[in-house]
């Protein structure tokens, strides 16, 4: 029991402001299935890692110099001169690529168990919103320490705006802020990255949980926990957020933490993924890098935009390429409605199902491996192979969800 | 109860009109906000024309100078040059005859220049504004083709130019390498940004 001053203290704060009730909804009252696995610890993960970077994201902006002539040697004396400097970078930067990873991770645990379906497919369109915001964060990141990848990189990706008929050349001048990449752009993508975008980032983290907890976690069987419930409204096959998942999650933070220090103390580069070579060059607008590739989360897209090299109903190869791209990521916000399957979980799915998901993480990755590397025709014919099998993942899926026999969910999560 | 003595077409009006005006209001407080990303007077102005001498460029070479922050070439081509460029088919070129508007009227056609042994473009390659390397004798190491008659070669996406700055069939480039606009003021100085018939 409480002391009577903390409970006087309690209830003052509770007529003022909702704590406790907080506290229960969202965490000690909060019921989860009692039946999570692995996979469901990449969602607070990627909340840690958020924090990771909203911190040392605040500490790197108190050190760097957001200017063509001063960003570069900014970072080199954030590196070199700051007590601790380099730690705070490598955190930073290394918690970019493990944002994504987690996220990937995420993403395809609510593929194999159909946490994307009703009722949560606003969960998962504000996961995907909050996604697409993050690529864009990371984009305009990794121009700021303006080297020669971040340069001639922003140069890329501007350029898919010019691509479109018309307007483009005009719009992509209007993101630039000049007539190509320049002290202008690395200004606003510096506004960007560090105040506007994060501020969407939160909001959206919140709409997501609190979506998700409106509707409740799925679970691995597929099982609606919120249809057998007790006497008291409990549901039967539910446990309390906390203590059992905070644990839970604790447990996959303390395991993270250890690969994400392995990586941030003795590989920081991530081998040339996490931080590529040419970047420790400083930006040179009249010298183009030999190969230019993106950092490794966007290259699975990167590797769709190059594999258009044809032009089909008159619209030239290089527009094709960013409409591709752009109906890549477009094909995940449809996603609950593509899936006409009676049921939720890879478990219960037919063998169809279980086959696409299988391609379509091996077109993900594999596409992602050509994105890195430079092209050639045969590296080519491979992406083109790769982009049909990962549109056919997401175009064929309200056929063979809809032919293939389902196995039957069981009501309970005990089988 | 409350239904009593109102004019619900009134407050729908109102209701509405207010929206229109709101909206109209958003709608011009953003323009400044737009506007802002627009390029700045200190940037249009870093866009002026540019001055080359070219009295020291021999024949094969290339220079370099910037033009809005970006690379323009000059390259200076000598007859070998300009026969195996008029001797391409045009069947291995995209727009052999430069219909695409990528270059002033008076630089269209198969060597896209004022004069024939002064070629001026824009060094970015028209898929995503790599700058393409110059290999300008046939047979180049980037090139595995058969009468590689010496060009432009993007070491990004692969795409091939001829040394007019024509692009070849089946490239991810669309289009030809730009063509800016310029002028000779004599036979040495090229002016790059400025051709005398707009300003």
């Amino acid at each position: 029991m409480a002391t009577p001053r903390r409970g006087e203290g309690q209830s003052w704060l509770n007529a003022r402001f909702p704590a406790s009730r907080l506290w229960r909804e969202h965490l000690a009252n909060y019921y989860v299935p009692k039946n999570l696995n692995v996979w469901y610890v990449f969602g607070s993960l990627a909340l840690l890692v958020l924090v990771n970077q909203i911190v040392t994201g605040i500490w790197l902006t108190m050190s760097y110099n957001p200017t063509a002539d001063g960003a570069f040697a900014s970072i080199e004396y954030i590196m070199r001169d700051v007590e601790w400097g380099w730690l705070i970078r490598h955190l930073h930067t290394t918690g970019a690529s493990a944002l994504f990873i987690v996220m990937y991770l995420h993403m395809f645990r609510g593929l194999l168990y159909g946490s994307y379906k009703a009722p949560r497919e606003l969960v998962w369109i504000l996961g995907m919103t909050l996604y697409l915001i993050l690529m864009a964060e990371a984009f305009m990141g990794y121009l700021l320490p303006w080297g020669q990848m971040s340069y001639w990189g922003a140069q890329v990706i501007t350029s898919l705006f010019s691509a479109i008929p018309w307007v483009g050349p005009d719009i992509a001048q209007w993101v630039r802020g000049d007539y190509l990449v320049s002290g202008v752009t690395l200004n606003r993508f510096f506004a960007l990255h560090v105040i506007a975008l994060p501020l969407v980032i939160l909001v959206l983290v919140v709409l997501h949980i609190v979506a998700l907890h409106e509707v409740g976690s799925n679970n691995p069987e597929g099982v609606e926990i919120r249809q057998h419930k007790d006497d008291t409204g409990k549901p039967l096959d539910g446990i309390p957020f906390h203590p059992y998942y905070t644990v839970k999650d604790l447990l996959g933070v303390a395991i993270f933490l250890f690969v994400f220090c392995g990586v941030v103390f003795y590989f920081p580069d991530g081998g040339g993924l996490f931080i590529e070579q040419p970047n420790f060059e400083p930006a040179d607008p009249l010298s183009t890098p030999d190969h230019i590739a993106p950092v490794w989360y966007f290259t699975p897209f990167y590797a769709i935009l190059r594999a258009a090299n044809f032009s089909l109903l008159g619209l030239d190869a290089r527009f094709l390429g960013v409409i591709l791209m752009a109906g890549a990521i477009a094909m995940l916000f449809v996603l609950p409605w593509l899936d006409r399957s009676p049921v939720r979980s890879m478990r219960y799915k037919g063998w169809m199902s279980k086959v696409m998901l299988r391609l379509f993480a091996i077109s993900f990755v594999g596409l992602g491996v050509l994105g890195v590397l430079p092209s050639t025709p045969g590296r080519t014919y491979m992406a083109q192979g790769l982009t049909v099998i990962y549109f056919a993942y997401f175009l064929l899926m309200p056929f063979y969800t809809r032919w293939e026999a389902a196995r039957p969910v069981p009501k309970r999560v005990d089988r | 109860m409350a239904d009593h003595g109102i004019n619900k077409a009134r407050r729908r009006f109102l209701v509405g009109a207010t929206a229109v005006v709101g909206a109209v209001g958003v709608v011009g407080a953003a323009v400044p906000f737009v506007a802002a990303w627009k390029p700045s007077a200190r940037a249009r102005a870093a866009g002026a024309p540019v001055r080359a001498d070219i009295s020291k460029l021999r024949p094969g070479q290339r220079m370099t100078v910037e033009w809005r922050g970006r690379p323009v070439w000059i390259i200076r081509r000598t007859p070998e040059m300009i026969a195996r460029t008029q001797a391409l088919s045009p069947g291995v070129l995209a727009d052999p005859d430069s219909r695409q508007p990528q270059q002033p009227a008076y630089a269209d056609g198969e060597l896209r220049s004022l004069k024939p042994e002064i070629g001026v473009l824009v060094g970015l390659c028209t898929h995503f504004g790599c700058s393409p390397l110059y290999r300008p004798e046939p047979d180049a190491a980037e090139s595995s083709s058969d009468g590689w008659p010496g060009g432009f070669y993007c070491p990004c996406h692969g795409s091939r130019f001829d040394l007019a700055g024509r692009v070849y069939v089946n490239m991810p480039a669309p289009t030809n390498l730009e063509v800016p606009p310029y002028r000779f003021l004599d036979d040495v100085i090229i002016e790059i940004g400025e051709d005398g018939e707009f300003s």
